[in-house]
């Protein structure tokens, strides 16, 4: 299933004019605040009437100004998952749960909902009231509640935005779960580049109300010309790994296209896919192999692109195996080294991030 | 039970409580239904509803009961039409004191489901929207119940006004023993008569203990309600 959207939509201070296609996975619509992203995601939901333009799930039509055509949101059978939650208070968590179904042309059985519950891990909550739960278990109650009311796609606008880090890091291996057990397609809405590179399969950049970069995660987040929407602290590439071997000394081993990767030990066992995440600003170039340096991780690598920035730091997008980085160095460190494009040299990799699963296109 | 009451006490105290209960039971879904439009809905006219909903309570009642009586006696065109068709009479009958009560009521229950209204959230509207359900959906299950401790308080609110009016009642229906003549009619008579002071003075005794319960039970219903709708 695809979601395809193409909305035009003024508002006091912004033109919303925007088209993306969100294939099977997550697709992360990333944009600071007020780019337009909750616009877009109400006028997909159909609770904002949008001036023009048309949305569709593959050919099933629920908005289309051409045609005349406008579904209610209640027709739309599409799961939202909004920021705070929006459980209702005077029924207990079961009762929030099974509000949907009632409405569903096909109501999830028995099994489908026990494996809802069980996946977010909500079945010792089943009996309580809204207002006993933590913020992270509301959330896990709100993304069960979508999606027992057997939506066609998942909309999730900062789900995560409301809650701390640590209840971040409780929910978001559930929405990993979510995405890779289900083949719902799930619009998520964020402007945290941790979060998107954890999930995302596709991502759209949204700025100003337009998008600016759209394409499968991998690709996007390692573009050194989006590294400006990113933000240059944040920016970073995805690249697909597999767990070689766990090392007596506490370090696992993480094979990429580009040679292999020594992180602190993960729990997952060798042969398992997963995505790693290499921040731009962690990465040091070097035209020589460094002798003598602390650093674990030293891969060869060809420039491929250098992008200047805003200030005084240029992007420089590498070639490792197959796979493209970035790194964030200085502008005068650039000139020094005379980093070009077609350049032979070596990434030096402070620090890895790492997320389960796979890259979306990439993988 | 009529030890300390006399007979036509006992009739006006019941009569007040037939009136007062059918004029909130009646009005209480048109209640709930203006206050739905004056809080969310945007239409023409909008403030003119409003004003109107709210004349009785800044305007005279004796005002209020002669234009009750020019619209509903029987020679008054709504009236005349209610009986020729329905054989709905209003003038002058128990019926009548029911319409007086509803109308001067009328202002503060609605107020009261105003407010309710406009405490709720319309973004968990949009939730149960997404969900599926359609608008009488959405507010069957989620705007009522939510709303449930206003629209009592608006009720008793109404009903313990309604037990008290006096002016436009007894100038649309006057002051009939037994068919129009309630609680507060039936002071005002006794305060009229040599000798009535006891009387009158017994019904303003069961007033106050009436006011007192109405008041006593909304408090009562509305906590446990506020409690069960707070989600804990």
């Amino acid at each position: 299933m695809t979601l395809s959207v193409r909305i035009r939509h003024a508002l006091p201070g912004l033109t919303l004019d925007a088209a993306f296609e969100a294939p099977q996975g997550v697709t992360a619509l990333f944009g600071r605040s007020g780019a337009g992203k909750t616009t877009l995601v109400n006028a997909v939901a159909g609770l904002l009437r949008p001036d023009a333009g048309r949305v569709a799930v593959d050919d099933w039509v629920l908005f289309d100004t051409a045609r005349g055509l406008w579904l209610p949101p209640h027709r739309r059978r599409l799961g939202y998952v909004f920021q705070e939650g929006r459980l209702f208070p005077h029924m207990t968590v079961r009762k929030n749960l099974s509000y949907g179904a009632r409405f569903a042309p096909v109501a999830p059985n028995r099994r489908e909902t026990d494996h809802v519950v069980e996946m977010l891990g909500i079945g010792h909550l089943l009996d309580r009231r809204p207002g006993a739960l933590s913020g992270g278990e509301k959330q896990r109650v709100a993304v069960g509640r979508a999606l027992l009311s057997a939506p066609r796609l998942l909309l999730m606008d900062e789900p995560l935005a409301a809650l701390d880090e640590p209840r971040k890091a409780e929910i978001l291996p559930y929405l990993e779960r979510l995405r890779d057990e289900t083949d719902l397609p799930v619009l998520y809405v964020s402007h945290s580049v941790t979060e998107i590179a954890r999930l995302a399969t596709t991502v759209v950049v949204l700025d100003s109300g337009r998008v600016t970069r759209a394409g499968p995660a991998a690709e996007v987040l390692s573009d050194p010309t989006a590294v400006p929407s990113f933000g240059p602290r944040e920016a970073g590439a995805l690249v697909p790994g597999r767990i070689a071997a766990h090392h007596p000394d506490g370090l696992t081993e993480v094979e990429i296209s580009g040679g292999r990767l020594l992180i602190p030990r993960e729990s997952a066992a060798p042969g398992t896919s997963l995505r790693v995440r290499i921040e731009a600003k962690d990465v040091m170039l070097s035209l020589a192999r460094p002798e003598g340096i602390s650093a674990l991780n030293i891969l060869p690598a060809t420039v491929t692109a250098v992008t200047p920035g805003t200030g005084p730091g240029v992007a420089v997008q590498l070639r490792i195996g197959t796979d493209l980085i970035l790194a964030r160095i200085t502008r005068r460190s650039a000139e020094r080294l005379g980093i070009g494009p077609g350049l032979a040299c070596f990434a030096v990799v402070k620090s890895v991030a790492v997320a389960k699963g796979d890259v979306g296109g990439a993988g | 039970m009529t030890g300390w009451l006399g007979p036509e006490e006992w009739q006006a105290v019941a009569l007040s409580l037939r009136v007062s209960f059918w004029a909130t039971v009646a009005s209480l879904p048109l209640g709930i239904l203006v206050a739905l439009a004056l809080a969310r809905w945007s239409f023409p006219g909008k403030q003119i509803v409003n004003g109107i909903v709210h004349l009785p309570l800044i305007l005279p009642p004796v005002v209020t009961g002669y234009l009750l009586l020019l619209t509903f006696g029987t020679q008054g065109p709504v009236g005349g039409f209610l009986e020729d068709r329905l054989g709905l009479v209003f003038a002058f009958r128990w019926t009548g004191a029911a319409l007086a009560a509803a109308v001067m009521a009328f202002p503060l229950m609605v107020r009261a489901i105003r407010l309710a209204i406009e405490a709720v959230d319309p973004k968990l509207e949009q939730a149960a929207a997404t969900l599926g359900a359609g608008r009488i959906r959405v507010f069957a299950t989620v705007t009522l119940p939510l709303i449930l401790p206003g629209i009592i308080a608006g009720a008793i609110l109404a009903f313990a006004k309604a037990m008290g009016e006096f002016g436009a009642t007894i100038t649309f229906v006057s002051n009939i023993p037994g068919q129009t003549q309630t609680l507060p009619s039936a002071i005002y008579a006794f305060l009229q008569v040599p000798g009535g002071e006891t009387a009158a003075l017994r019904l303003a005794g069961v007033s106050v203990a009436i006011a007192m319960g109405a008041l006593l039970a909304s408090e009562i219903l509305a906590r446990r309600v506020a409690k069960r709708v707070s989600g804990i």
